[in-house]
């Protein structure tokens, strides 16, 4: 619901965008286009790619499936399934936050909860492919590990803070 | 290559076990309906920054030498840029390709998948104010800190072959 909303409101900015900009120059316009149209098809096998990957996951791991592995395990061997389940999912942020507090409301760790929400939001293993497209192979790899690492450093201050 | 593997092997299984298949090839279409969904105006957008923005501008915003001005640039790009992780990537290379310094685009990046506003507003009606505020702290230091750090790390002529790539797009 939120999300077709927030999709919504970005088509009707980008017509706006589009408008002023084919009253400004027609012709500069239609090269924008003619890019955004080049652009899609050169980076399709890597979206392709992404979204058989994210069907297999999304066909053989549910969301029940999730909700037991992080709602269960406790500890530390807890927190890393956690941040392993979040690097790989690829679940909007609009639908994990209910769930993790559904989570929470159930009597799961904060800190697995945190490092779950941190993984999940910046670290995507199913989109490598895609990032290495325009990075290359050594900054994704790179940009990953540390947002790994750095879901459990924050996952420790949220627990000091908040303990 | 990748793609084509990943396809045959769908096909091997739809043949082979066909209700698993069944149930991948419907949860991938799923998933490449909501692609479709957002990627359009996505690349629509990028193509206008391709056209209306030039390199000269864009480097005195956030290219080499814009120090404070230039992270501050793309931390707020960031945070209000509210599309999915995997639509960012497109913006990235066209933000590079405009000559925007390598750590300035993972600031822009990186902020926006942890950060963005809209998001914040949700994380604290579904997880309350503290764990919100403690996490945004915790990431505005952290995306920082991991922008600055991959520039340090990364080689120079690893960046160059990243910057040639994107200024091919």
């Amino acid at each position: 619901m939120i999300d077709t909303r927030f999709s919504f409101a970005f088509y009707i900015l980008t017509v706006m965008l589009l408008i002023v900009s084919f009253f400004r120059s027609r012709e500069k316009t239609v090269r924008a286009l003619k890019k955004a149209v080049k652009m899609f098809f050169s980076i399709l096998p890597q979206f392709v790619s992404v979204l058989v990957i994210m069907g297999v996951l999304l066909a053989i791991v549910s969301r029940e499936t999730v909700k037991t592995v992080i709602g269960t395990n406790s500890g530390m061997t807890g927190m890393i399934i956690s941040g392993i389940v979040g690097a790989v999912a690829l679940i909007p942020a609009l639908i994990a936050f209910p769930v993790a507090a559904e989570l929470l409301g159930n009597g799961a760790g904060l800190a697995q909860v945190a490092v779950f929400i941190s993984t999940l939001t910046t670290v995507g293993i199913v989109t490598l492919p895609l990032e290495m497209k325009y990075f290359g192979k050594k900054i994704p790899l790179l940009r990953n590990a540390c947002f790994f690492l750095a879901s459990f450093f924050v996952a420790a201050v949220v627990r000091l803070v908040l303990a | 290559m990748l793609c084509s593997i990943l396809c045959a092997l769908v096909a091997l299984l739809l043949l082979t076990l066909p209700e698993l298949g069944q149930r991948i090839l419907t949860s991938t279409l799923a998933a490449g309906k909501n692609f479709l969904l957002i990627i359009p105006p996505v690349f629509v957008c990028v193509g206008l920054l391709d056209v209306w923005v030039d390199r000269e501008r864009m480097i005195k915003a956030m290219g080499d030498g814009s120090g404070i001005s230039g992270v501050s640039i793309a931390f707020l790009f960031g945070v209000v840029t509210a599309i999915p992780i995997y639509a960012l990537f497109p913006v990235a290379g066209i933000l590079m390709k405009k000559g925007c310094r390598l750590e300035n685009v993972l600031i822009f990046m990186c902020s926006s998948a942890s950060i963005r506003i809209p998001l914040l507003l949700f994380e604290t009606a579904s997880l309350g104010w503290e764990l919100a505020v403690t996490r945004l702290v915790c990431n505005i230091l952290v995306v920082l800190g991991i922008a600055w750090f991959i520039g340090k790390v990364v080689p120079g002529t690893e960046k160059m072959e990243i910057y040639t790539m994107a200024r091919r797009l």
